[in-house]
């Protein structure tokens, strides 16, 4: 028998490169880069397999820090890229990693293709609300009213949100968390990895120079407890500094409410139970904004089908059935053909 | 099949048959009609009697157009001969107009004197009117000067089927077989090859085939057996001589996905092909998507912008990664190139150029998209540009350019064309085993490795595909260090990095054979230079007049950009240079900032090929000047 030696467990700076970091001081994407490499080593795939694919944008800087295979390529065309690498490679494990404009302005279409064709990739879209690397332009998910060199009066446009397109486009994994959010964030990540299919994760990332304390009002030390509710599948909704907040649907009406157990006669088992797997409920949970209800932080929906590279493969097994594809010449003279002779 | 024993029988009237040397006909009728099938179907019969032959499929770009209009009207046209056929042809001897719509349209393309086929039935009131005819032009003397034979085509179908149990409609749809078999007649085809592909096409509608089958004896038998106007009995065309060995029929889109198949097979690798539909580039899509067993994995993405870019990225997974458009779906895929360009991988671009600006005429052909595919992006971008001549040149043309995409790690460009796309010609079979193989080696090494460290001779960077130990590494289309691939602003570099860019690609010049003359001297008073579909037309226009004595020879283009070593030379030993192209002047162009030479050209953007009267007319005019 052979004894296969177990490959030497790697370590967060296995996967830094010798880059200079160039993002601003403070950026939320320094802590999302520490993540990914905290995180990746624990995953367990070789470094050779793993590929990571960006756009432009501050984000897209993402894989010249990666020791791992990297594609920095165009705007708002990664997904399509790495929809190209899946095809010809399906072993390999893709990282798409975006941003608001890259993700959802100039490259809004090739995000709905991806997540519909159900890829099977990790999408990791920083939200910064802002174009940070053209220097502070509103983007797609900017509030309206958003003050900006190209909306000096403010922005008219609204905001699209992120998670509730990909559930949209029909996403079978939908997930969310904070940069600062340094032990949640490598657990998404690594729910995101074993999902078979395209998973799409929104992180709220703080862009400290255009758009500095965007998240706050749900993320800032004071109010995360109660302006957040950190979702786990079985558990009830529940949320606050005292654990006393929870979800339910209104009594009377198809819409989120907070609710207070212990009074007016709640108690815990009148709050919803979190399952990934509900279409409706995950809708609803990617629509709840402050005040009136907490962010949903974590995996909103995750209710896998085969994968896009699962159909090529079946297609590509039943189509071997009609021979093995060597005999070029067979090719050349399927169908009608004549001899001329001397 | 009543009438199949009887069908290598000797007709009556085979004695009188009178003898051609070519012929030219042109099938017309409503895009309803089924003109393109009993045109391939001709082509087929016409290819196995032993004639060489050229087709050009005419179609409108609407699916259905109303019925009865001129807009509606497709046509297919073949020129078939006992001698070397290059074009679809001329003016024709003979067009079959399945309705007045279709005598209106394509009347202008016949030749005085020449037949007209027509199914009375179809020239009502109503169907005149749509066709913008005053009176019926078969009785009002319109039509003096051609011999027209006219028949109740629809009538002798309706009676021919009426044992099959069609309803009116159905019945009526054979009307094209009857037309086909008729021609079938007068010029001695055999009818067996379409019955077979018949019987094999509607082995599960039994009525169907037998209704068609039997519309086209009845067409057939009418010739045989019918007192036909104007004593036609028929013609004849004897064999061409032709090389021996095994043939097909082949289209260029055909072509096309075979040679692809066939590039990525010597490379060695595996194809992935991704694509948007588009007109008239589509068909390639849905050949390779039916080759899966040759290892071919084929992507209707998003849009066209996708479709590149998952090419690209399946290239840098190390398949073969090929797009294909036509010029508007082009002009989108520009952004990419340049990337594909900037991080040095293979890749092939197909272009089936249609006539524009904009969305311009899809069905129509033009080759207009030269200056796009060589100039047409941001920066310096220098890229690999191959030219299609004919339908069976684009096999080896796709062969050339995967060699050359893989061995120069580039973007190669194949400018092919509607016309060609669609049109058709007997291919002499190649035996593959003929073809070198050139199989890719992708860097597994890491002791040394460095991105973009060059190989000497060809300047191509090393191909690391991810899932190789050791050669982890970050490209992208930001500027980058000459070798190790980093991120570089410094200014030195990226005028190396610029320089060498184009310095590679010039350098496949070398890699090149020398540019041939087609027909005529090396060196003389006129050279015909062409590219593309004009081939056929050019060249046959040389060699009739190079019969009559006069000194001109024809040069054709396989290579657009780089263009080949010796061409500046080869140019320079001719008094006078003629540039036929169905655009405003773009290889006229190029050749004359190139090589500063005094080339004219011969300009046509009609959305039609180039007649060879068209071009003979121009070489004498130069010629005399």
């Amino acid at each position: 028998m052979n004894v296969v030696t177990p490959p030497e467990k790697l370590t967060p700076k296995d996967f830094a490169t010798d880059q200079e970091v160039r993002w601003c001081p403070g950026c939320g994407d320094y802590a999302i880069l520490k993540a990914m490499q905290r995180t990746l080593p624990e995953i367990g795939v070789s470094k050779e397999n793993i590929v990571f694919v960006s756009g432009i944008g501050c984000a897209a800087r993402f894989p010249y820090y990666m020791d791992t295979y990297g594609f920095h390529t165009i705007h708002g065309r990664a997904p399509a890229f790495a929809t190209g690498i899946k095809l010809a490679n399906p072993d390999l494990d893709v990282w798409v990693v975006t941003g608001d404009g890259d993700a959802l302005s100039i490259g809004g279409n090739h995000l709905l293709h991806v997540l519909r064709r159900n890829v099977n990739l990790q999408i990791l879209l920083f939200n910064n609300e802002i174009y940070g690397l053209t220097k502070g332009q509103y983007s797609p998910t900017s509030r309206a009213g958003t003050r900006s060199p190209s909306t000096p009066y403010g922005s008219i446009e609204n905001p699209v949100s992120a998670t509730a397109l990909a559930l949209g486009a029909g996403a079978r994994f939908v997930a969310r968390s904070v940069d600062t959010m340094q032990a949640h964030l490598p657990e998404v990540f690594k729910r995101a990895h074993e999902h078979n299919g395209a998973s799409f994760v929104e992180i709220f990332q703080n862009c400290i120079v255009y758009n500095d304390g965007v998240f706050g009002e749900f993320t800032a030390r004071d109010v995360a407890d109660d302006s957040q509710v950190i979702l786990e599948h079985g558990k009830p909704l529940i949320f606050g500094k005292e654990k006393n907040l929870g979800l339910r649907v209104k009594p009377d009406l198809f819409e989120m409410e907070v609710v207070t157990i212990g009074k007016d006669g709640i108690s815990e088992k009148d709050i919803l139970v979190h399952d990934e797997t509900n279409r409706g409920l995950a809708d609803m949970l990617a629509r709840m904004e402050p005040p009136s209800l907490p962010v949903a932080i974590g995996v909103i929906f995750c209710h896998p089908t085969p994968s896009y590279e699962d159909g090529v493969k079946g297609h590509m097994n039943e189509a071997k059935k009609h021979g093995d594809g060597k005999d070029i010449n067979a090719l050349l003279r399927r169908g009608h053909t004549w001899t001329i002779t001397d | 099949m009543p009438r199949q024993e009887t069908l290598n029988e000797e007709s009556p009237h085979s004695q009188g048959r009178q003898e051609l040397g070519s012929a030219v006909v042109r099938f017309a009728g409503d895009s309803g009609d089924g003109i393109q099938f009993i045109g391939s179907q001709f082509t087929q019969s016409t290819a196995m009697s032993g004639n060489d032959l050229a087709t050009f499929p005419d179609f409108p770009a609407e699916i259905r157009a109303p019925a009865g209009t001129t807009f509606g009207v497709s046509a297919f046209q073949i020129n078939f001969g006992a001698d070397v056929i290059k074009t679809s042809g001329d003016d024709c001897d003979m067009i079959v107009a399945l309705n007045p719509a279709a005598l209106k349209v394509e009347l202008p393309e016949l030749k005085k004197g020449g037949f007209i086929i027509a199914d009375t039935a179809t020239f009502t009131e109503r169907n005149l009117h749509k066709a913008h005819f005053d009176s019926n032009p078969l009785e009002d003397g319109t039509l003096d000067a051609y011999q027209v034979i006219e028949f109740d085509i629809s009538k002798l179908t309706m009676e021919a089927v009426k044992d099959f149990g069609l309803n009116k409609k159905g019945a009526l749809r054979c009307k094209n077989m009857w037309a086909l078999g008729f021609v079938y007649w007068i010029y001695n085809r055999d009818r067996q090859p379409t019955i077979d592909w018949l019987k094999e096409k509607f082995a599960n509608k039994a009525d169907v085939a037998g209704a068609n089958i039997a519309a086209l004896n009845a067409g057939h038998a009418l010739g045989e057996t019918a007192e036909m106007p104007h004593d036609i009995l028929g013609f004849s065309i004897g064999k061409a001589n032709i090389q021996p060995g095994e043939y097909r029929t082949v289209t260029g889109a055909e072509a096309l996905t075979w040679g692809l198949v066939t590039g990525a097979k010597l490379v060695d690798l595996k194809l992935t092909f991704c694509s948007y539909p588009i007109t008239p580039a589509s068909s390639i899509l849905h050949y390779l998507s039916n080759l899966m067993e040759y290892d071919v994995v084929t992507f209707q993405a998003e849009d066209e912008i996708a479709a590149i870019c998952s090419a690209i990225g399946a290239s840098y997974a190390g398949t073969l990664g090929v797009t294909s458009s036509s010029g508007p779906g082009i002009a989108l895929k520009g952004e990419a190139m340049g990337l594909a360009i900037n991080t040095e991988l293979p890749l092939v671009i197909i272009n089936s150029q249609r006539a524009g600006p904009s969305t311009g005429m899809p069905t129509k052909t033009e080759q207009s998209d030269l200056f796009q595919a060589v100039f047409g992006r941001n920066a310096d971008s220098p890229l690999v540009v191959l030219a299609t001549r004919s339908p069976s040149d684009c096999f080896d043309v796709a062969i050339e350019a995967v060699r050359l995409a893989t061995r120069y790690m580039t973007p190669v460009i194949v400018l092919t064309d509607g016309y060609i796309s669609n049109a058709a010609e007997p291919w002499l079979i190649p035996d593959v085993e003929d073809y070198e193989q050139t199989p890719v080696k992708f860097r597994t090494k890491p002791e040394g490795f460095k991105p973009f460290l060059r190989d000497e001779v060809t300047l191509a960077r090393p191909w690391a595909i991810p899932g190789t130990p050791g050669l982890e590494h970050r490209i992208g289309g930001l500027e980058k260090d000459s070798e190790t691939g980093h991120i570089s602003y410094d200014a030195e570099n990226h005028q190396r990095m610029t320089n060498v860019r184009a310095a590679k690609i010039n350098g496949i010049a070398n890699d090149l054979p020398a540019q041939k003359v087609e027909d005529g001297a090396e060196e003389g008073q006129l050279a015909v230079v062409g590219w593309g579909s004009t081939y056929g037309p050019i060249n046959r226009a040389v060699s009739t007049l190079r019969e009559e004595g006069l000194d001109v020879s024809h040069i054709h283009l396989r290579h657009i950009w780089p263009l080949p070593k010796n061409l500046g030379q080869l140019l320079g030993g001719f008094k006078k240079i003629l540039v036929p192209e169905m655009n405003n002047g773009q290889l006229v162009t190029l050749l004359r900032s190139q090589y500063l030479v005094n080339a004219q050209g011969l300009n046509k953007v009609s959305g039609q090929p180039f007649k060879i009267a068209e071009i003979e007319t121009a070489i004498r005019e130069r010629l005399e000047k």
